[in-house]
């Protein structure tokens, strides 16, 4: 039980998730924003800002950041792994 | 404490995101398809993003965000022993979710009525880049509004059980795993935008 205990003293307020949320907000307004000013800038945009907004949902929203290391090992493997398979991708189109 | 029941809260979550990560792959998957594609028809892409209506695609980005929100607000509530207001979280989260797919299906709607869904005789007078765009974009949002029903039903059972007590200020695990997938839903939808709504 004084486990339990301590664990649940380290659990984040409603404060905190409000604050992300807020952030997600202004980011989705940036990302419309950058989405107006040419095609230069959306794709920049595109690929800063959503997986920034997305790294915010998978860090404060699931709870990564409260979780061992075993679990974002898990999801950065994940994310490795799609990485090299669109580097893989885009090598064969480039020399085709 | 009453009894000894087996329980690994870690186990639980660890498994629920080894599941998650085979939805990354899946949508992953459809991704490095529309990169590629795009890269190879952008005029046709940006053609057709120019057609969808952004503002819904923006509107429903607010709702689905707002959704994530109240669900994680849903836990912190229960995990305080806070089960009206937890319920009320999650009642807020399942009407938003609804707002979500009644706001797609206007928007899914309008497409039909204008001769654009899968296989229709106009979609085949296009030219191919935008049979593509057309194509992926009624697989992704179609694939992904399948998650949105998913997980509204698993939610919904999670209101039921948070009333009934099955889940609680000690035993809360599957709210979280719920939540866990509500939220995978919410960041792929976080790629749908700028990928379709905002291509143009």
């Amino acid at each position: 039980m004084s486990e339990h205990a301590e664990h649940a003293a380290e659990h984040p307020g409603y404060g905190t998730f409000i604050r992300i949320w807020v952030i997600l907000l202004i980011l989705t307004g940036c990302l419309v924003g950058v989405s107006h000013l040419g095609q230069t800038a959306a794709v920049w945009g595109l690929l800063t800002l959503t997986p920034l907004k997305a790294g915010l949902v998978f860090y404060y929203f699931m709870h990564l950041k409260y979780e061992g290391p075993l679990l974002k090992i898990v999801v950065l493997v994940t994310l490795g792994t799609l990485l090299i398979f669109f580097a893989l991708l885009f090598s064969d189109v480039a020399f085709r | 404490m009453t009894g000894h029941v087996h329980r690994d809260d870690f186990g639980a979550r660890l498994g629920m995101w080894l599941f998650l990560v085979t939805e990354m792959v899946l949508f992953g998957g459809l991704f490095i398809g529309y990169s590629y594609m795009r890269y190879r028809y952008p005029a046709e892409f940006h053609h057709g993003g120019s057609e969808l209506n952004a503002t819904l695609g923006i509107i429903n980005t607010l709702v689905l965000l707002t959704s994530s929100l109240t669900v994680v607000l849903a836990i912190v509530a229960i995990q305080r022993s806070e089960k009206k207001r937890a319920m009320a979280c999650l009642g807020a989260t399942l009407i938003l979710g609804l707002t979500f797919l009644v706001i797609k299906a206007f928007e899914w709607g309008a497409k039909f009525h204008h001769g654009l869904y899968p296989n229709s005789p106009h979609l085949a007078t296009l030219p191919p880049g935008e049979q593509v765009f057309y194509g992926l974009y009624f697989t992704m949002t179609g694939l992904h509004g399948v998650h949105v029903i998913v997980g509204l039903a698993v939610l919904g059972v999670m209101l039921w059980w948070v009333a009934t007590d099955r889940v609680r200020q000690d035993r809360y695990v599957h709210l979280e795993n719920s939540g866990l997938y509500w939220h995978l839903v919410d960041v792929i939808w976080i790629f749908l935008l700028p990928l379709f709504y905002l291509a143009a």
